[in-house]
């Protein structure tokens, strides 16, 4: 679970502010005044998406990541050592501790995607963007990994890019989801096979007076 | 197979929005005043009747675990209901169709079981990768706060209640109960020693009850129905009441279904997934739980019955009720050998036993896969696995074991038909 991170990288910035005191101060709001520390992670998830704003306008793009400095703000805010925060930053693994592309492409391996075929997807995702686990793409915009289960299962197999899950995916599905996204297209989330959410392909075997109603049979 | 007016959650495939207004059709928000008009002990009392036990994947009886709260009165503490939505085992995803399709359902219930044990503020720690999720229910927390269901003197019951929804950022170990309350103080999510129990010393050290998604969701239907409605389903007393379960892996048509509690495996995968992949002769096994109980080979599958003490009696358990099916085509030593991946991976390091055995146990098992091990090493395999199991401050110990032990229980000629196969090609 432990990740290192380089203090002193060259991409390492001199400083970080939060551009919205209101989204900081929400935080804190949200435990009691003397818990401050549980707004640490939090802080660490706003800090995240505000780098991967100025990361998606940046040349070349980058996606979301936490500097050295953002967790030392943090620890201003939260009134705790810096180490602390380096601490929690490091024991989670959704929080990327160095630069990663636009688009981090997360597919799950673990069993239940597995015996759906997650390894010819993983495949798939190596091959169109011509990178391996851990890699970035020289135009920044896609990051791969393997992850473990995502919470998908009935959908599996499944892959997460940035906050949306694709599910039911096959290698020609995930295919066409990521040079839609490198083409900057819109791309439905969820199931890629038109299938609703968790119920049965072939429809449903319950409920069947709400599914005449919504429509659904 | 449960009539469609017993089932509990009748948007679970989202055909009607997460919204209030279709929530409140559905019967969500129903006189719940009313409800806490009749007492903290006739909440507890009813979800006793109930057998109600926890969904999360232990089984503990929900409304003992409630009454264990010190009486509000006299504790001097604030209390904390936490609800657990950190769904992360493996072949788990029931909790999901909840937070984005019956949110007021769990909301509802967090008022309820929050009055029942004298809190007066609730925190939903849901795993940080279901962002869309995390976001259906704070747009649910907004419109219960603009409805005054929430807040103060929330539904007009005359309690003063505040839901807040706190992120993970992926760690399966946070599905823990004091995992979780350590993480969503500001810590890495390290498990504490018990006693003291939560109920006891949580969340800032005050009287908190750890529930899971389900567990609460149900809670407002079974207090409206009676107690006596919801025992009245199942298989025993022991084991009552309507269920989720999560259906994946080879079958036809995978899916998440709420059915009756101690359905037979059988019934269940060809009444809703469609069958097991090449029909059920097909089959090799079936994970019954999520991927810490131990699977099941096909005999036993013919005629087990999905409920907690029956699971346990076949040394494997009901866990979160996610079903992985596996037909015949399944490397079964691969399966098992990603799951101790998985396990190694997530221990969040502080138990030497969990933390070196894990990547013991998946180091052994990669070289399982390809046969390239002794017979002896099976045994010694099972040894470790036996030493890790109980010597270890919370359950991911024993759940890295549980796997293993339940393939070499069952599949032990399989392992040493590969180290046949390997030590033949090798010479």
């Amino acid at each position: 679970m432990r990740k290192p991170f380089d203090l002193n990288a060259d991409y390492q910035p001199e400083s970080f502010t939060f551009k919205s005191k209101k989204d900081v101060k929400d935080v804190l709001g949200r435990y009691p005044d003397y818990a401050k520390k549980s707004a640490v992670m939090p802080l660490l998830d706003l800090a995240q998406r505000q780098v991967a704003k100025e990361g998606a306008k940046a040349d070349p793009v980058y996606g979301g990541w936490i500097p050295r400095a953002a967790m030392d703000e943090i620890a201003r805010i939260i009134e705790q050592p810096p180490v602390k925060v380096y601490e929690v930053a490091t024991f989670y693994s959704m929080y990327n501790l160095e630069p990663v592309g636009k688009y981090l492409v997360q597919v799950c391996t673990t069993t239940p995607c597995w015996l759906c075929g997650s390894s010819e997807v993983a495949k798939a995702c190596e091959d169109e963007l011509g990178i391996h686990w851990g890699e970035t793409t020289k135009d920044g915009l896609f990051t791969l990994m393997e992850v473990e289960c995502l919470g998908a299962c009935v959908n599996a197999p499944m892959v997460q890019i940035n906050d949306d899950y694709y599910e039911d995916l096959t290698p020609d599905l995930i295919v066409d989801v990521l040079r839609a996204l490198r083409d900057g297209k819109n791309v439905p989330i969820g199931s890629q096979t038109g299938r609703r959410d968790s119920m049965a392909v072939t429809g449903p075997t319950t409920l069947t007076e709400q599914a005449k109603k919504s429509g659904v049979i | 197979m449960l009539a469609d007016k017993d089932r509990i959650f009748t948007n679970i495939y989202g055909w009607e929005t997460a919204g209030l207004k279709d929530a409140k059709k559905r019967g969500d928000w129903d006189k719940t005043a009313s409800l806490i008009k009749k007492g903290r002990e006739w909440i507890i009392d009813e979800m006793k009747a109930s057998g109600l036990r926890g969904r999360g994947g232990a089984g503990f009886p929900t409304g003992m675990k409630w009454s264990f709260m010190p009486d509000p009165e006299k504790s001097g503490k604030p209390h904390y209901l936490v609800i657990n939505a950190d769904e992360s085992e493996p072949g788990t995803c029931k909790d999901r169709d909840i937070l984005r399709h019956e949110p007021h359902k769990l909301l509802e219930g967090a008022l309820l079981a929050g009055f029942a044990m004298g809190a007066h503020k609730a925190y939903i720690y849901i795993r940080g990768e279901f962002y869309n999720e995390g976001s259906s229910i704070n747009k649910a927390i907004a419109e219960a706060y603009d409805a005054g269901l929430l807040g103060k003197n929330a539904a007009k019951s005359g309690w003063d209640f505040d839901v807040v929804l706190h992120r993970g950022a992926g760690a399966y170990i946070c599905g823990e109960e004091t995992a979780l309350i350590e993480s969503l103080e500001g810590n890495k999510g390290q498990p504490r020693n018990k006693p003291p129990f939560p109920a006891m010393a949580g969340l800032y050290s005050c009287p908190t009850t750890v529930n899971n998604v389900e567990t609460i969701a149900v809670a407002p239907t079974i207090l409206r129905r009676g107690g006596a409605w919801f025992a009245g389903l199942g298989k025993d007393e022991k084991n009552t009441g309507t269920k989720l379960f999560c259906i994946s892996g080879h079958v036809n048509n995978p899916c998440n279904v709420e059915e009756e509690m101690g359905i037979p495996l059988k019934e269940l995968i060809e009444t809703h997934a469609g069958g097991v992949r090449g029909g059920w002769d097909n089959l090799l096994a079936v994970i019954p739980g999520g991927s810490s109980t131990p699977l099941l080979p096909k005999d036993i599958c013919d005629n087990i019955t999905m409920d907690f003490d029956t699971l346990r009696g076949a040394q494997s358990g009901l866990g979160t009720a996610a079903v992985i099916v596996m037909d015949k085509s399944t490397d079964i030593i691969y399966a098992i050998a990603r799951l101790s991946h998985f396990y190694m991976h997530e221990s969040c390091g502080q138990c030497t036993p969990c933390r070196e055995g894990t990547g013991w146990i998946w180091r052994v098992m990669t070289r399982m896969v390809k046969g390239d091990a002794t017979v002896e090493e099976i045994d010694m395999l099972m040894d470790v696995t036996k030493e890790i199991e109980g010597h270890t401050i919370c359950a991911h110990g024993d759940a890295s074991a549980w796997p293993v032990q339940g393939l070499i229980r069952h599949f032990r000629p399989v392992i040493e038909r590969r180290i046949m196969e390997y030590r033949k090609n090798a010479a």
